[in-house]
């Protein structure tokens, strides 16, 4: 009698079920989940019971991911058993507030969930019992075998906490594990624990079926169940339950009984939090006391200063130095170095195959495809190295703490400076940081944005087009043409604070959300998690990005590289006419090159968007660039040199910067480039969504075509009307 | 008086909430009528605020700490 709903298994299944632990039905392995307030310390009981064997996954829809490993478990009798164990995200309660805490409540809830544990470890912070005992107080109740846990006996000693933990177990009727899991201390306890045979406990923690019996009964009878709580939960929480979990006429049936039964789930919930507390007040005033008086605490001593109103910001200000100046500077070694390790590679292949398609897709689709994935990682690495230190020792929360009321007018969150201003070096890893804000619509609103920021890539495409169009001259000491780089970056910074202000008046959310956290107290950072983190999340790149990223790289490649017709074998016709002979091999590749692209998908699409882009100041030329740098920015350099090496003849060698300069306006027969197209081009990479990896960083952060799309287009509607505005304005 | 009206320093004893669904979400991280809480701290901004209960911090936005009703201790 433990299914939600037993004749709709399949469909349910369906969209729940993922492979490896299908496969791992198969052998009946135990499965276990962990279950805790955010900072009990889940994730390093997690660590500590699985080390490197752990996998990320999706959850359908949903920001969290799914992080599952494995383990090995050492009964009595010396027996081996493979345990597969789940890290579920954080929460206070079973009543979720957001999509994120839905998937510990619908596996937790639904007996028929293919997750759903054998056993639960319930996380308890030790120094914090009271709220801790709250959410495992709920789990017992669902009926499910729990081992609680309670970590952090080091703080509790320096608390002057002490437990008797014999009284508690008694209470609840559960197992309980003092751990202090950063140092391992108690992990062969709850090895041991978990080896037992576990029964759930013969009482309920709280007689909830008095609440409402009706109600209790009627949905018992209805679907099955785990126990009354369950039922409970499910009247309570029935608008979140899916057609897969419960049948749309039986969810009619349990609102029917609702209203007939006068069962309001608002107060129902309100009176089983203040009974539970009530209870648990009791149990800690038998079980646990302060024996001495809660000395001042260091955490009061340091957050005096780190939330105080001048060194607070002071000191954020320099951290925020550090993680730039790192990301910016130090980042640009390893990323040298993949380049030319690249570069290396791409001319081994290129000489090793012989030239052709096959060659050419390998080196220029693959392999560019790669490299622009692989490329990241320093950032990344480097970025969540500070930001789970940042998240470890409890800073975090105090940076919101400071930042939040000002973050706050542009719907944006305290935590959103980290993200913002890593975004003037990178927005990928920028994005990917983003998760540390719990609230989804400031989360959301910060990715929309970040991207607006003037990331390293658009540094390229600035200093060439500056170049062109500003005198290298100084004005009262000052170099104009810095002045104006600068004016790009604030321009950048304006537009992302200007549209996290408009979006936060657009975007309605169904859920309301909590800013309320807690200040957890100051911790050393454990090396090992935030190790295990960077590698989490350079996979999650990897994988997940890298796919997005790897398939538009091989698309541009198609289109730069195929023309309708025969075109292509026009051109080296061409360049064999004897009038040509007199070029060195090299100069008339390099004009194959050029005519090629030109007369190629992605040139014929630069003709295609002439017209749109003409009232921008911009010719068929720059259209093609447009195309080709959706992969990544600073493309742009790269395809305009390939663009204007034709009619070279090898006579000149120009710079693409002085052959730009040297391009004529056939309209006007002025200079191409003038103030007002250089002004209008720079506005546009300044706000268009050109980059792919962006574009599938934040497919994989919001888990929804949604957001990347709404991005991107509001994005270009920004780059193109401040481009349009410019130009039209400026045009001589 | 409520709970965003308190000053760094203050004590009070929480004791009922204006806004019946804001209060769940209180009520489950600890903030229970009868309870006695301290506002610890203010941000330098004076929003948001961090008030110590049930033994830990929790940092609140003033409107979310404007449901609370509170009954001030007076040392």
């Amino acid at each position: 009698m433990v299914d939600w709903e037993k004749g709709n298994v399949q469909p349910f299944k369906k969209k729940f079920c993922d492979d490896s632990l299908a496969e791992n039905n198969l052998k009946k392995n135990l499965r276990i989940a962990l279950v805790g307030n955010p900072n009990s310390g889940k994730s390093t009981v997690f660590n500590a019971l699985t080390g490197l064997n752990q996998k990320i996954a999706n959850f359908p829809g949903v920001t969290v991911d799914k992080k599952t490993g494995t383990g090995t478990l050492i009964d009595n009798d010396g027996k081996k058993n493979e345990a597969e164990f789940i890290d579920l995200p954080g929460i206070y309660s079973l009543y979720p507030k957001s999509p994120d805490e839905e998937i510990p409540f619908r596996i937790l809830c639904d007996p028929n969930n293919e997750l759903h544990p054998d056993i639960v470890i319930l996380i308890a912070d030790g120094t914090n019992l009271k709220r801790n005992l709250f959410l495992c107080s709920q789990v017992i109740d669902l009926k499910i075998p729990v081992v609680l846990v309670i970590n952090m006996m080091d703080m509790m000693r320096y608390k002057g906490i002490a437990v008797d933990y014999e009284a508690i177990s008694q209470k609840l009727g559960v197992p309980v594990v003092p751990m202090n899991a950063r140092k391992g201390e108690g992990l062969a306890e709850l090895k041991n624990a978990l080896t037992q045979a576990l029964s759930v406990s013969e009482k309920e923690f709280l007689d909830i079926r008095t609440f409402a019996p009706e109600v209790v009964d009627g949905i018992i009878s209805t679907v099955n169940v785990s126990s009354n709580y369950d039922a409970f939960l499910v009247a309570n929480n029935l608008h979140i339950i899916t057609n897969f979990e419960i049948q749309q006429h039986k969810k009619d049936k349990i609102k029917e009984l609702c209203v007939q039964h006068h069962f309001d789930a608002q107060k129902m919930q309100a009176r089983e939090s203040l009974e539970r507390y009530k209870k648990i007040s009791e149990l800690m005033s038998e079980s646990v006391s302060q024996v001495s008086a809660l000395r001042k605490s260091y955490t009061h001593a340091i957050d005096n200063v780190l939330t105080h109103r001048v060194f607070g910001y002071l000191i954020f200000l320099v951290i925020l130095f550090l993680i730039f100046q790192s990301i910016f500077a130090f980042a640009a070694y390893p990323m040298n170095l993949i380049d030319s390790g690249f570069a290396w590679l791409s001319s081994q292949v290129k000489d090793a195959l012989p030239a052709g398609l096959l060659n050419d897709l390998i080196v220029n689709g693959i392999l560019a495809g790669l490299n622009g994935i692989v490329v990241f990682i320093p950032q990344i690495a480097l970025l969540f190295f500070f930001i789970a230190i940042l998240e470890d020792t409890g800073y975090m929360a105090r940076a919101s703490f400071i930042m939040d009321k000002l973050m706050r007018r542009f719907g944006l969150n305290g935590k959103s400076v980290i993200p913002l201003m890593s975004g003037v070096a990178c927005a990928v890893p920028a994005i990917m940081s983003t998760r540390t804000i719990q609230n989804w619509k400031e989360r959301i609103i910060t990715i929309l944005v970040t991207p607006l920021m003037s990331c390293s890539a658009r540094l390229p495409v600035y200093t060439l087009l500056i170049s062109l169009i500003i005198p290298n001259k100084y004005v009262y000491g000052i170099n104009e043409q810095g002045l104006v780089l600068m004016f790009m970056y604030l321009i950048g910074f304006a537009a992302a604070i200007g549209s996290a202000w408009v979006l936060k008046k657009i975007i309605r959310m169904k859920e309301r959300s909590y800013f309320m956290m807690e200040l957890p107290l100051y911790r050393v950072p454990r090396w090992s998690t935030i190790g295990l983190h960077i590698i989490e999340k350079v996979k999650v790149f990897l994988f997940d990005a890298g796919k997005v990223i790897i398939s538009i790289s091989i698309i541009l490649w198609v289109m730069s590289s195929f023309a309708p017709g025969d075109r292509f074998k026009m051109i080296e016709e061409k360049y064999h006419q004897p009038q040509f002979a007199t070029m060195s091999q090299q100069d008339i590749a390099k004009e194959i090159k050029s005519e090629k692209l030109q007369s190629s998908y992605a040139g014929i699409m630069g003709r295609v968007i002439e017209p749109v882009i003409k009232p921008l100041g911009f010719d068929w030329k720059i259209g093609i660039a447009l195309v080709t740098s959706f992969a990544a920015r600073e493309v742009f350099v790269g395809t305009m040199s390939t663009i204007y090496s034709v009619g070279d003849q090898g006579a000149t060698k120009l710079t693409v910067r002085e052959k730009m300069q040297n391009e004529i306006n056939q309209d006007t027969g002025a200079p191409r480039y003038t103030f007002a197209v250089g002004l209008s081009l720079m506005l546009f990479y300044a706000f268009a969504m050109q980059c792919m990896s962006t574009v599938a960083v934040v497919f994989r952060e919001t888990k929804h075509i949604r957001w990347p799309l709404i991005q991107f287009l509001y994005m270009f509607a920004l780059a193109y009307v401040s481009s349009l505005v410019a130009y039209q304005l400026l045009k001589p | 008086m409520l709970l965003s009206e308190l000053r760094r320093g203050d004590k009070a004893l929480i004791d009922s909430f204006t806004d019946y669904e804001a209060s769940l979400k209180l009520l489950e991280m600890g903030c229970i009528p009868g309870e006695e809480i301290e506002v610890v701290r203010v941000a330098p901004l004076g929003d948001p605020i961090a008030i110590l209960v049930s033994g830990y911090l929790l940092s609140m936005r003033r409107d979310e700490a404007a449901v609370v009703v509170v009954i001030k201790v007076i040392r």
